[in-house]
């Protein structure tokens, strides 16, 4: 039996086709899915996944132990700003989550060609909490002239085999982005570490003009 | 690291005198670099004949005077500066005056080390990244009383091994450790605080960003003493509080949690293998 994949406006995940994922849940994916959780959790079905921004689950189903929200998992595929999404999946799930419902939503992912990472439901998840002080902190040594832009790429992509640097990667993929992204997370984690960099603002209020 | 160091230069044709004041370490060395260069014949990167040559160009001793006909010594024992500063003074003593000294440093800053080693206008940075014998990459950091000359020459040797060197400043990490440092910490936190596994970061973020190892998989190649003083070094130089060393490595260090090298760090093995081989 197939996964039932309900998209209720853009999603980040799915921009365009779903590809079919084994399995007895619930896929709740764009912009309007926790509009439709709690029908989809009231089915009786294995899990229930509802997809995430950058929100944390506990927005949409609170912080309280409750039998009928044990079945729903959280989701984000993970994507940097205008680029394609990634194949990682990253799944959360609350402490009182039911166990078996985490793991059939891992294994329906899977099923669907997916790279799974489980997480517990935290701002920024795995990625975004790793990569978006990173970020910052590139941006910022670029500015005091630790090296060019080019140099440190180079550096990061020789000694980490890093298929691409950190300042070709931001330009790609949208410094307004991470500037959008990054913000969120000094909010919610009062980490000045997530202040955008200079150059993040400086695009984020050039895109907002 | 330093037995990845030799690879690289015996391969290049270079005869190398690896020293270590443990004969054990030495011989647990060899052994590790005769796997490792087995399996670079058994993959066809290397003849059985280069195979030979390059271990037969690799000589250990753990007497410091074996070392007074080298043209170029490149430390790569812990990050403590008194404890380089003591074996380079050593080594001064040893060495002829026109031999160049390089430090494989990653945090320690190339100006101060030179400051005590009796020579510090042939005195460079060489900063390998690991694992040395498959990484191109070497920072090359000229201290302030570098010459010209000694740089030249630094620069050319390290072409001479099969390298890519890049030139940095020298600065608190130079480039690669100024943000892997506090990367890797960020990693470790994470853990700490239980947002996810080991694992499961590792697996997030060489599926999201094509990274070819995980975090945790390179600490462990790293291993969590060195990691420490990776730490202390960079937060007492720089006070920026992703460089300070989590609690976590305190805990692996003191259970011998140490990484690949004992066998069990963020993940077991059961082999202490040399990476690649």
């Amino acid at each position: 039996m197939p996964v039932n994949v309900i998209i209720t406006g853009r999603s980040r995940s799915f921009p365009k086709d779903v590809p079919p994922m084994p399995g007895s849940g619930t896929v709740l994916a764009g912009t309007a899915a926790a509009d439709v959780i709690s029908g989809a959790a009231k089915a009786g079905l294995d899990f229930v996944a509802v997809e995430l921004n950058n929100e944390c689950l506990g927005h949409h189903i609170g912080l309280d132990a409750d039998p009928i929200t044990a079945r729903i998992v959280g989701f984000a595929r993970f994507r940097l700003g205008t680029a394609d999404p990634s194949n990682l999946i990253e799944l959360v799930s609350m402490d009182w989550t039911d166990e078996d419902a985490v793991a059939a939503a891992k294994a329906a992912f899977e099923g669907g060609g997916f790279v799974v990472a489980c997480c517990a439901d935290r701002p920024g998840r795995i990625v975004n909490r790793l990569i978006r002080p990173y970020f910052n902190a590139v941006l910022r040594r670029l500015d005091d002239g630790l090296a060019s832009a080019a140099d440190m790429d180079k550096t990061l992509m020789l000694g980490l085999g890093y298929p691409e640097g950190p300042n070709a990667l931001l330009a790609r993929t949208g410094l307004a982005d991470h500037h959008e992204v990054s913000a969120v997370l000094e909010g919610a984690l009062g980490d000045n570490d997530f202040t955008p960099a200079r150059r993040a603002q400086i695009a984020w209020q050039r895109a907002s003009k | 690291m330093g037995a990845g160091i030799a690879i690289v230069a015996a391969r290049a044709g270079f005869t190398v005198r690896v020293f270590d004041t443990s004969r054990e370490a030495l011989d647990r060395a060899h052994g590790q670099t005769g796997d490792f260069l087995e399996k670079s014949v058994a993959r066809g990167k290397l003849s059985p004949i280069d195979r030979d040559a390059t271990l037969a160009r690799l000589i250990g001793s753990t007497r410091i005077a074996d070392l007074a006909d080298c043209e170029f010594v490149i430390e790569a024992i812990y990050e403590n500066l008194t404890a380089k500063h003591d074996l380079l003074g050593q080594l001064d003593q040893v060495c002829p005056p026109e031999t160049i000294f390089a430090s494989n440093t990653s945090t320690i800053s190339i100006t101060e080390i030179a400051a005590g080693s009796g020579r510090a206008d042939r005195f460079v940075g060489m900063h390998f990244c690991l694992p040395a014998q498959l990484m191109r990459l070497v920072e090359m950091s000229p201290g302030l009383n570098t010459s010209d000359e000694t740089w030249r020459a630094a620069w050319a040797f390290c072409e001479a091994l099969g390298q890519k060197p890049v030139a940095t400043s020298d600065t608190p990490g130079f480039v690669l450790n100024y943000f892997l440092i506090p990367y890797h910490n960020d990693a470790i936190r994470l853990v700490e605080q239980g947002v996810a596994s080991a694992a499961d970061i590792d697996i997030a973020m060489k599926a999201a960003m094509g990274y070819s190892m995980g975090p945790f998989e390179l600490l462990d190649l790293v291993g969590a003493d060195t990691q420490k003083l990776l730490c202390d070094a960079m937060f007492g130089l720089t006070n920026e509080k992703r460089a300070a060393c989590p609690p976590l490595i305190r805990r692996m260090i003191a259970a011998g949690h140490l990484g690949k090298k004992s066998g069990r760090g963020f993940h077991h093995y059961d082999d202490s293998k040399m990476f690649g081989a």
